[in-house]
């Protein structure tokens, strides 16, 4: 199967920044893929490589088999939502839709009507009098009804209130179900990604600290908490992601295929929240742990 | 992409729409009238009284409404390329990269590439049919007072098509100025990425051309023509003496030059050895008592030539066609800038 998207040794330079480093990166099709990371940490630069928006000073990217953005074509099989979901201010809602329908061969009128009627938009609104919500829905209503393979989302909900980003994670919930697509959405916030996402992507400084099947990274990390030991002496199969230590006590976020039996540790499992806080808070530290979980 | 170039430009293209019907129903009213005045002056038909009858004309179109019309009309085509240029060029792709729209329109099944080339040869299209229209509507309202003016002679109405100030304003010059101004605001557009700064930057560059052009570039298009005749002070143009301070005296001549409609370049009086002539005065012309005869017979008997370099008026269409070759040459190349700057992926 295709990869949705595929990175080899992708950076990218802003100046004397790289904004992007050395990222290798296989997320295979049929996911609701979470990109996640602080502000700044390159989600954003990540995206926009992936849409051809931006191209690589370092290696390559391709999305769904092809360059991004290389012919009219692969425009159409990826949907993006870009960051704060711009749209024409002096359009209406309707001009938005007629928009869709005269860039996009593929366009799906039907889908795009039924998803305004659904949300309640007024067709004779202008977009630049809707709500932060409405414009964001819109926006992603642009992006489903291109009825794109790979639908891109740079911080979607970010500058919503609680019930806006409830509403457009159901609404685009909903899409995935009914339409087959890939989805990746980014966000610094895991809550957000945790009822939508089943694979993960955690980014940050610049780097990917660990990407792999939401199941797959819950199911191999592991806290471990018992008394004082240096990391060192962890079997080799324990990859730590964190450590800390009182004078009487260790504390371990591991990474480990094996089950872990070592009747000094108690084990208990992490959510996902945990496990990303476990990978920004080993990155702020320094050492950054380059773990990827390969295609299944 | 057609539709979207539309849906962008309606008002705009409403706007120029009403200002050209404005403009004609302005023609329409006064057209007339000057064209009878012409039939009247008996310039249609005249052989020996051309110079006459057309002062007749003169008299009676100076200061009136179709004398402000006509040089409205001028100054029309001087500043609809600028506007163009600041309120089309500048906005187009500048306002799309502000509000961040252009990831909309770039992630669309349409090539970047196709959006810009279909933008710029919409648009482009819209500003040559626009000053074409209002250039074509001038050209023809104005037709007798070009025609007078040619029969009038050099005396006649200062209307020397092939010199500036005309020269910009009239034939299909406005409308390679406009192409140019139109690709000008949008390349400003995309190197600047805000409007209202691309629009400040448009207008400088713009007034810059607008002054180097007529200035450095036109009268060399084709090689000026020179002309030399022996200098006459019996119908000299100029005979001036100044002094500066209590430095010598010195003395600049104008010979009479009549060649209908030209744009004269230069026009120097010249010594024997190929000097321009500055003095000494002679005594016959410092003399208040001596007649002025006497200072122009002393001023001929230096034999000194007059030279003139001069654009004839026969060369008004050529030099238009280079002119705006020149600007659409520069429209295209602006074009293929902005094409190239925006198919580079840096968003």
């Amino acid at each position: 199967m295709t990869a949705a998207i595929e990175a080899r040794g992708l950076g990218k330079q802003y100046g004397r920044r790289w904004a992007l480093t050395d990222c290798t990166l296989n997320v295979p099709a049929g996911h609701v893929v979470g990109l996640v990371g602080p502000n700044g940490a390159g989600k954003t630069t990540l995206i926009n490589l992936s849409t051809g928006m931006l191209a690589p000073t370092t290696g390559s990217v391709t999305v769904l088999g092809k360059q991004p953005a290389s012919d009219p074509g692969q425009l159409a099989r990826v949907g993006y939502v870009a960051q704060d979901t711009p749209t024409y201010a002096g359009f209406s809602v309707e001009d938005h839709l007629r928009f869709g329908a005269h860039m996009n061969p593929a366009w799906d009128n039907a889908l795009a009507q039924g998803r305004v009627q659904q949300l309640g938009l007024d067709l004779k609104q202008k977009a630049g009098k809707l709500s932060g919500g409405q414009r964001a829905q819109l926006a992603l209503t642009l992006a489903i009804a291109k009825r794109p393979e790979l639908l891109m989302l740079d911080e979607p909900i970010a500058s919503l209130d609680p019930l806006a980003r409830r509403e457009f994670l159901q609404i685009l919930m909903e899409a995935t179900a009914d339409q087959e697509f890939s989805v990746v959405m980014s966000s610094h916030l895991v809550t957000d990604l945790e009822r939508v996402a089943d694979y993960l992507i955690v980014l940050v400084a610049s780097r990917i600290q660990v990407a792999g099947p939401v199941d797959t990274l819950l199911a191999t990390h592991h806290l471990l908490t018992g008394p004082r030991r240096e990391a060192a002496a962890l079997p080799a199969g324990q990859q730590v992601i964190t450590e800390s230590h009182t004078d009487r006590q260790s504390t371990f976020v591991v990474r480990s295929d094996e089950p872990i039996h070592d009747p000094a540790f108690s084990v208990a499992s992490l959510n996902l929240e945990d496990l990303v806080l476990a990978y920004m808070g080993s990155a702020k530290a320094g050492s950054p742990h380059l773990t990827l979980e390969g295609t299944r | 992409m057609i539709w979207l170039s539309w849906r962008q430009f309606r008002v705009q293209t409403i706007v120029a729409g009403a200002a050209l019907v404005v403009v004609a129903i302005a023609f329409a009213g006064t057209g007339p009238h000057l064209v009878s005045l012409f039939d009247n002056s008996g310039l249609a038909t005249c052989r020996a009284s051309c110079s006459a009858d057309a002062h007749a004309f003169i008299d009676e179109v100076s200061g009136s409404t179709i004398q402000l019309i006509f040089y409205g009309s001028i100054f029309l085509l001087y500043a609809v390329p600028a506007l163009i240029g600041i309120f089309w060029g500048a906005p187009l792709v500048a306002r799309e990269l502000e509000t961040g729209t252009f990831r909309v329109a770039w992630n669309q099944s349409v090539t970047r590439t196709r959006w810009i080339a279909v933008k710029l040869g919409l648009i482009g299209l819209a500003t040559v049919a626009t000053t074409g229209l209002l250039s074509l509507m001038t050209f023809w309202w104005a037709s007798p007072l070009y025609e007078v003016a040619q029969k009038a002679g050099q005396n006649g109405l200062s209307i020397r098509k092939v010199a500036p100030p005309l020269f910009g304003g009239i034939g299909i010059v406005p409308v390679g100025c406009a192409a140019f101004a139109f690709a000008l605001g949008v390349a400003a557009g995309v190197l600047v990425r805000r409007t209202i700064p691309a629009m400040a930057v448009t207008l400088v560059i713009f007034a810059a051309v607008q002054a180097v052009m007529p200035l450095l570039v036109q009268p060399h298009l084709i090689p000026p023509v020179q002309a030399t005749a022996p200098f006459n002070a019996n119908t000299a143009d100029e005979v001036v003496v100044t002094q500066a301070g209590s430095g010598p005296l010195t003395m600049i001549l104008k010979g009479d030059f009549s060649r209908p409609g030209a744009w004269i370049l230069e026009n120097q009086t010249i010594t024997q050895s190929g000097q321009v002539f500055t003095g000494p005065a002679t005594s016959a012309c410092l003399s208040i008592s001596a007649p002025p005869q006497a200072c122009n017979n002393s001023l001929n008997r230096l034999h000194l030539r007059q030279l003139v370099t001069y654009q004839p008026a026969s060369r008004f269409w050529p030099l238009q066609w280079m002119e705006t070759g020149i600007y659409f040459v520069l429209a295209a190349g602006l074009g293929a800038l902005c094409t190239w700057r925006i198919r580079q992926r840096r968003a």
